[in-house]
Order: C-alpha cells, then sequence, then structure tokens
C-alpha cells in the first residue's frame, strides 16, 4: 500500500500555471521529499495529492485506483501540516481519535489505536491537555499522532519542522525517520531545507517554478546534479560557481566546485585571494575568500586550520570532483 | 484555495443568505418604486392609477419636504458635532491612568443599551418637562424661568438626546482607536519636542481619522432612520419643527394613509441614504484588502 | 510602556472622569431612583436624591396593571427568535465566505452590507401592506422575520470576520481526517468560533432588543414588545413618574447588563471589523 503515481498533472490558479504537466512515481514504503525554494510549488503539489486542491488537468492515482475525483477525506491518505492545525478545543485525546471518531471505528479499537500511538510518540501523560498547554515539540508529536492512527496508505508532511527552534528540529527529523524505518509506510515530506532534504529522504525531489529539476537519492543529486540549480541548492555551504576565462580551461560555460572539495593553502594554488570572513565552527571553518578575477568563494577547511581575516591563500579544484555546466546550465557530463 | 467539490458545497450553503436578502431588498423596494408612481390611498382602496412623476412632484415641493429634509440635515450634523467632539474628548480622558477606569467606561458607555424610547421618554418628561422636569427646577433653583424645551426647541431637545445615546458609541470606537495607537510614536514625538497640542495634531489626530470616518458614515446611517424619539416626544411638531424624512413618510403614509404619496418620499429617503452608503462602502471595502 | 504618572494628576484626571460618566449615566440612575418613589415623592420639589422611603409598588402596579410580562415576553421571544435564526443562515454563509473564498465574496459582502443601508422607511409599505394581507400584523413570528433580515447582514459580518481568525489548515485538517462537510462546521468550527458566535449573538440581541422602528410600525398590544410598550406611555401616562420610571428600569435592565458584557464585541460588531 502507499503507491502513488502523478500522470501529466497541472495545476492553474485562474491564468497563472503553477504546475506545468508534471509526471511523478512514488514507491511503496519510499520516504520522498519535495524541496526547492519557497513558491516553488511543492506545496501545491502536495495539496493536489492530497485532494485539498483540483488538478486543472492529468491523473493521480492511489495504489492503482484513480484517485484524481475523490475528495480528500476518502484517499486514505494523512496530513501532518505546518501549523500542526491541532483542534484547540480538543485535548490531545481526543484531536488523536477524531479521525477514527469520522471513521466510525468501534471504540474500543479506537482506545487501542489511541494508547498504542500515544505510548510511540510519547504523549501517554499529555492525554488530557489542550493543544496550548503544549509544547512546540508535543504540538508536533499530536498532529503526527493524529495522522498514525488512521494507518493511512501515505503520509503528507507540509514543512512540519518550520515552526520549532534548532535544536528541536534536529530531534523531531530523526523521531520522523524513525517513525518511517518503524511504519515502512510511504511518506511525502515537503520543506525548503536541503538539510531536511538530504539527512531524511530516500528520494528527493527538486522543483522549480513547478518543473521537477531532478529526481533522485539525496547521494546522487549531490554527486551528479543535473544542472546548475539542483548542483546549487543541494549541499551546504553552496556550490561555488565560476564563469569566464577559469571555466573555458575545463570547457565548460560554468564550473561549480563544492567549498568540502578545494584544497587551501598559503603558498601555492590554482587562485588566489584574500580571506575577508573565516567562521570558526570548531570541527570545519568556513572561509570566505575573494579571488581575483571572480566573486567571493567559500572553502570549508578543518577546524585546526589557522587563518584569519586578511590572509593570503590559494585555492584549488580537486578536479575529480568538478561539476561542469553548459551555457543552459545543464551538466556536462 | 480549494477543490471544485468544496465550492459547490459553498455555493449552496452561502445561498439561504443571499437569497433572503435578495428577496428584502427586491421585492418590498420594487413595490415601492411601483405605489410611487400610484394615486394610492388607503382608504379609498381599488381607486389605484397611474400618476407618473405627480407624487413626487407633490412630495418634493411640499414645504413640509423641505423642513424635514432641513431637520434631518441639523439632526444628523448636530449628533455627529457633539458625538464626535465630545467622544473624542473622552476617547483621551478615559485613555488617561485612572483610578476605576472600567467602572468609568461602564458608565460612559450605558446610554447606547437604553432603548430609543425609554430614553426619550425619560427625557422628556423627567429631565425637560417645564413643571416637573429636574431641568425646570435646576432653573428655578438659580432663579431663571423654567424653559419648555420640547415646545419652543424641539429639534435641539431631540438632537441632544440623540446625542446622549450615541456619544458612548462614539467614544467607545474612538477609545479602542486611542488605545491601539503605538506609545512609543507619541514618546518619538515628545523626544522631538513635539508639544501635547502638537502631539495631538500631527500623531492622535490622523491615527483617529479612520476611526472618526467610520463613526460619522455609522453613525449617519442610523441617523437618517431616527424615528422613535420623535414620534414619543414631539410627534414631528410643533408643525413641522422636529419632523425628518423619516417621520415624514411615517405620517404621510400611515397616518394619512398616502401611500403613492408616502413610497416616492421611501425612495427619496433610499435615495439619500445611498449617497451616504457610497461613502461608507468604499471606506469598509478597503478595510477589506488591508 | 505606560509611564508613571504623578499621583497628584491621576487624582485630578480621575475626578474629572468620574464626574463626567456620572453625569452621563445620570439619566439612567434617577430612572431607577424614581421607580423606588412615590408618584408624589418623583415629582416633589426640591427633589429627594437618596432619602425619601423606598418602596416596590410601582414594579407591583406594572406588573399588575399593564400586561407587562406578556411584552417582556415578547421582546424575549422576538430578540433571541430572530437571533437565533440569523446565525442559522448566517453561519454557513460566513463559513463559505471565510474558507471557500471566490471572485465575487467581496462583492457580495458589499452587498449584504448596502441591504443593512436601505433606510427602513423605504420599504415601510410595503411590508406594512404585505404583513396585512398575510396576517402577519402584531405577531411575534412577523417581527422576528423582519428582525432577522435587518440584522442578518450584521451578524454574517461579524461572524466572517471571526472566521477569518481561524486558520483554514484546520479545517483542512478535519478534512483530511475524514470529517465532511457537516462534521467539519459542527465538530471543529463552531466549537472553535463559540467566542466570536457567542458575541454576535449577544449584540445582535442587544440590537434587536432595542430595534425602534419596525417593532413600533408592526405591532399593537399582542406582539408588542417594550419598545411598543414603553411609547405607549408618551401619552399623558406618562405623568407617572414613578410608574414610567419602573417600566422603563425593567424594559433597558437585562440589556444594559447583557451590553456591559459585549462592550469590546460592540466596537468590533457596530464597525463590520473596520475597528478593533
Amino acid at each position: 500500500m502507499g503507491n502513488i503515481v502523478l500522470k501529466q498533472i497541472t495545476k492553474s490558479f485562474g491564468d497563472v500555471q503553477v504546475i506545468p504537466p508534471l509526471d511523478l512515481e512514488i514507491n511503496e514504503g519510499e520516504f520522498v521529499v519535495f524541496v526547492g525554494p519557497s513558491g516553488c510549488g511543492k506545496s501545491t503539489l502536495l495539496r493536489l495529492i492530497a485532494g485539498l486542491e483540483d488538478v486543472t488537468s492529468g491523473e493521480i492515482s492511489i495504489d492503482g485506483t484513480n484517485a484524481t475525483e475523490v475528495p480528500p477525506a476518502k484517499r486514505g491518505l494523512a496530513m501532518v501540516f505546518q501549523s500542526y492545525a491541532l483542534y484547540p478545543h480538543m485535548s490531545v485525546k481526543k484531536n488523536i481519535t477524531f479521525p477514527l471518531k469520522m471513521a466510525k471505528m468501534d471504540p474500543a479499537e479506537q482506545e487501542r489505536r489511541v494508547a498504542a500511538a500515544a505510548k510511540v510518540l510519547n504523549l501517554t501523560d499529555y492525554l488530557h491537555r489542550r493543544p496550548g498547554q503544549l509544547s512546540g515539540g508535543q504540538r508536533q508529536r499530536v498532529a503526527i499522532g493524529r495522522a498514525i492512527v488512521r494507518e493511512p496508505a501515505a503520509f503528507l508532511f507540509d514543512e512540519p519542522l518550520s515552526n520549532l527552534d534548532a535544536a528541536l528540529r534536529v530531534n523531531m527529523r530523526l523521531e520522523i525517520s524513525e517513525l518511517h524505518q518503524t511504519l515502512k509506510t510511504t511518506m511525502i515530506y515537503v520543506t525548503h531545507d536541503q538539510v531536511e532534504a538530504m539527512t531524511m529522504a530516500d528520494k528527493i525531489v527538486v522543483l522549480q517554478a513547478g518543473f521537477i529539476e531532478q529526481v533522485g537519492s539525496p547521494l546522487e543529486l549531490y554527486h551528479n546534479p543535473r544542472n546548475k540549480f539542483v548542483a546549487g541548492f543541494i549541499g551546504s555551504p553552496k556550490m561555488n560557481f565560476i564563469e569566464g576565462a577559469d571555466a573555458q580551461k575545463f570547457d565548460a560555460h560554468t564550473i561549480g566546485i563544492r567549498p568540502e572539495h578545494l584544497t587551501l593553502s598559503t603558498t601555492e594554488g590554482m587562485w588566489k585571494g584574500v580571506v575577508t570572513v573565516a567562521e570558526h565552527l570548531g570541527s570545519d571553518t568556513f572561509l570566505y575568500v575573494n579571488v581575483e578575477g571572480f566573486d567571493a568563494m567559500t572553502v570549508r577547511v578543518n577546524g585546526e586550520f589557522s587563518v584569519k581575516h586578511g590572509d593570503t591563500v590559494y585555492l584549488s579544484p580537486d578536479p575529480e570532483k568538478l561539476h561542469r555546466f553548459d551555457q543552459q546550465g545543464l551538466r556536462i557530463a | 484555495m480549494a477543490t471544485a467539490h468544496s465550492r459547490s458545497a459553498a455555493r449552496l450553503m452561502l445561498s439561504p443568505a443571499v437569497i433572503l436578502l435578495l428577496g428584502w431588498m427586491i421585492v418590498p423596494l420594487s413595490m415601492t418604486i411601483y405605489f410611487s408612481f400610484l394615486s394610492y390611498n388607503l382608504l379609498m382602496p381599488g381607486m389605484e392609477e397611474y400618476v407618473g412623476f405627480l407624487n413626487y412632484e407633490y412630495f418634493l415641493t411640499d414645504p413640509a419636504f423641505f423642513a424635514a429634509l432641513f431637520n434631518t440635515l441639523m439632526l444628523v450634523g448636530g449628533v455627529l458635532v457633539i458625538t464626535i467632539v465630545g467622544g473624542v474628548a473622552l476617547g483621551l480622558l478615559l485613555d488617561q491612568p485612572i483610578w476605576g477606569q472600567g467602572i468609568v467606561r461602564i458608565l460612559v458607555i450605558a446610554p447606547f443599551f437604553v432603548m430609543p424610547t425609554v430614553s426619550a421618554l425619560v427625557w422628556k418628561n423627567m429631565f425637560m418637562n417645564p413643571v416637573n422636569g429636574l431641568f425646570a427646577y435646576l432653573a428655578k433653583a438659580v432663579g431663571l424661568q423654567p424653559f419648555d424645551f420640547l415646545a419652543h426647541a424641539p429639534l435641539l431637545s431631540i438632537i441632544l438626546i440623540v446625542a446622549w445615546q450615541w456619544l458612548p458609541f462614539a467614544t467607545l470606537i474612538l477609545l479602542t482607536a486611542l488605545q491601539s495607537l503605538d506609545q512609543e510614536q507619541l514618546e518619538a514625538a515628545e523626544m522631538d519636542g513635539a508639544s501635547f497640542g502638537n502631539r495631538f495634531i500631527y500623531i492622535v489626530l490622523p491615527h483617529l481619522s479612520r476611526a472618526i470616518t467610520v463613526v460619522v458614515l455609522i453613525q449617519t446611517i442610523f441617523l437618517l432612520s431616527v424615528f422613535a424619539e420623535i414620534l414619543v416626544t414631539t410627534n414631528g411638531g410643533p408643525g413641522y419643527a422636529s419632523t425628518n424624512i423619516t417621520y415624514l413618510v411615517y405620517a404621510q403614509s400611515l397616518l394619512q394613509f398616502d401611500v403613492g404619496g408616502g413610497s416616492a418620499g421611501g425612495i427619496v429617503a433610499v435615495i439619500l441614504a445611498n449617497i451616504v452608503a457610497v461613502f461608507l462602502m468604499r471606506m469598509i471595502g478597503k478595510n477589506l484588502e488591508a | 510602556m505606560a509611564r508613571n504618572v504623578s499621583n497628584t494628576r491621576k487624582a485630578l484626571v480621575t475626578a474629572v472622569a468620574w464626574t463626567i460618566g456620572i453625569l452621563i449615566f445620570f439619566p439612567i440612575l434617577w430612572t431607577i431612583l424614581t421607580s423606588f418613589k412615590t408618584e408624589a415623592e418623583a415629582i416633589a420639589s426640591p427633589p429627594s436624591f437618596l432619602f425619601f422611603d423606598w418602596t416596590v409598588e410601582n414594579y407591583v402596579e406594572v406588573n399588575s396593571r399593564s400586561n407587562y410580562p406578556l411584552h417582556f415576553m415578547n421582546s424575549v421571544i422576538i430578540s433571541i427568535g430572530s437571533t437565533l435564526l440569523g446565525l442559522l443562515i448566517a453561519i454557513p454563509a460566513a463559513w463559505s465566505m471565510a474558507f471557500v473564498p471566490a471572485k465575487r465574496t467581496k462583492d457580495i459582502l458589499m452587498w449584504m452590507l448596502s441591504t443593512k443601508m436601505l433606510p427602513p422607511v423605504g420599504v415601510l409599505i410595503p411590508i406594512y401592506l404585505l404583513f396585512r394581507d398575510f396576517g402577519l400584523l402584531d405577531t411575534r413570528i412577523g417581527l422576528v422575520v423582519v428582525l432577522t433580515l435587518i440584522n442578518l447582514p450584521i451578524i454574517v459580518w461579524m461572524l466572517y470576520t471571526y472566521f477569518k481568525e481561524i486558520p483554514g489548515e484546520i479545517l483542512e485538517a478535519a478534512r483530511m481526517d475524514g470529517a465532511g462537510l457537516w462534521d467539519e462546521v459542527v465538530h471543529v468550527l463552531t466549537p472553535m468560533a463559540i467566542p466570536g458566535i457567542a458575541s454576535t449573538l449577544l449584540l445582535n440581541v442587544i440590537l434587536s432588543w432595542n430595534e425602534a422602528f419596525w417593532t413600533l410600525n408592526l405591532t399593537a398590544a399582542k406582539a408588542a414588545p417594550l419598545t411598543a410598550f414603553i411609547a405607549s406611555y408618551s401619552s399623558p401616562e406618562g405623568l407617572f413618574y414613578a410608574k414610567l420610571s419602573a417600566a422603563s428600569t425593567l424594559a433597558i435592565a437585562p440589556i444594559l447588563i447583557l451590553g456591559w458584557f459585549s462592550q469590546k464585541q460592540l466596537v468590533r460588531g457596530l464597525t463590520f471589523g473596520a475597528v478593533k
């Protein structure tokens, strides 16, 4: 259960086409992340799958049956919203029970499932509280609880961690990944944060302006980005791009080198530059180097490497890890 | 943002309200328009005939119409001036830190909840009555001749009564608006050397302008239709001295049974109200977008 | 941040504010006091303020002589009935406009408001004649219908502004959780909007209670609410100040109390959300 196929779907709001014809297959049990800058159509795509919006054309099938016209309640999907969308007037328990009550499930079974979900999510002690009395992370877990009790064909997550603080975000990321390991249910996860995408996904779908730029596993995208957009979007700090004469040396319109694939030397190298800022993170140091002839470059070096503002340094790319792009921004193999 | 399914549900759920209001607006209004072209008196049923614009001609050339139009404007204008000026002053006062602010607020807004017939009767009998009223007593106490308010200054008396009822409304809205004024703005102005008067003119008043507009427009809508206060105090008299358009139409149609003439008057009232309404709607419409 | 104000200044402002407050409230206070006087004391000169023989005989009189309980019940039935009926029609309409806005939603809202601006006198005659022909004159049901219609725009607007504050995601969550339209409105929207619905109800009960154009023109005796009942005191009977005061006190007391509770919502409701 949990195989979702999108065939040539489009979505327009009035005259504006936000999703051009798009095909995508999501396999059973996969953790798929839709990632892209804000406004890229990733949330719209998720809402189309959920049934909260109609597709303008095309077909959505869930587990082999055409679900294009099926209302959201009948698609067998569960969704976790960005704002959690908990019912403020209901206790945690009632929130989690709500979908089961709507399904007119046997009360004993309702009890059993809610208790099980609460246990998994560490919510047992909070069942009688209202959402307003919970912390952000707890609310998040209630929202997830409400989704898992239904045992849906797939989970849809719409930027679920964006309202949490940084530390909690890392925790919840792990919890959701673990949940996926346990339940083995298809999950579709929307985020603008490429770190979340890289750490959680089996399969990442990179979107821009409604177009799928690339679909692949995190490492595939990292190593073989199909174009400049994906190359720049995946990876942190961002890839450095160089155009012009230096790129032509490599027979490309643009070359891209990730900060971690530059070698730094104080004596010799391909490019000479001056350090403007050095961010010491402890394990790593990020250097922003002004190279003569082009923009600032970011370099990631070992935390032990001691450089400071104003130092002259030399940078050399690792030729193996260099990405070459043509005029259109497409990767040159 | 929704699906075709929820959109059709939405239309279905919206329709009762729309159909009812549409009916409420169209049916009687078109009947009024229709009657306004008839010679139609309730005392002479079956004698209705088409008379063209004759009813309008009579209504608009009747001296009573000019008196009523003047009175309507005076009533609306007078009450507006009193309530806005008073409301701003009271709002500023109540915005200060005072002991028992909640109670004073309750005292000040109380008149708004008094039904028009009660307030008119209480003022008429217990305050403005030239023999037993409290004002008469106060006048006598300081050696003045009691003044028969409703006989000698009927319109002014009604303006005072209505202003008393609406002052709380203006105060409440202006106070609410004042409380939303960012104190830091005032402190910044103070740092910039603005005196109290300057702060009022350059910061407070502009901040209140929107609330004042709302008060003016909404009160105007209600004040154009003042009725009960006139009915129970002066019956529009003496003569037409305190008759407004609403009361004139009422008198013509339900006291003289002249449906045709009354209808023409009703349409005139609708047109007058529409002029005000256009401004009000623009104002609220803008707010919808914000 | 409120600044520290010297206590002298605060005392001064307090004194001024209280004086003005009491002056504005005085007619109501005076009415209440007079209702406990005898008729002779009510017109005594000089008037006695607090030191008179307090009596409740006026209340007894008002209740026995006139049919006060009937008019009171009429007011209750008409104001609450029209408000509930209005809510029943307005909740779905406001739901639809707040959560499924279409291109014309704004126009419809504005149009609804515009019906409120139709001066009642413009449609007095047809309504009067229709009521006469359908036997609705001087009936509670007739007034309930009219007051529902005249207050419907305000109810829709108030609910709309409250519903707008409920995040749409919660309703979508309900839809994802398998709730149909009915469950969505009954189990999720309505409970969440209870405070908004309550204040809408309150404000509309107040407005209907005090409505004095249609109630005066469309009723005579049977269905007359308190507005019309009190208006009958404009005859020389009104010279019985103590009884007039007792009747008036009874007529305004319930709504005065309700009104004090709803003063915050009042601003929002009466300005159609333009001032919050």
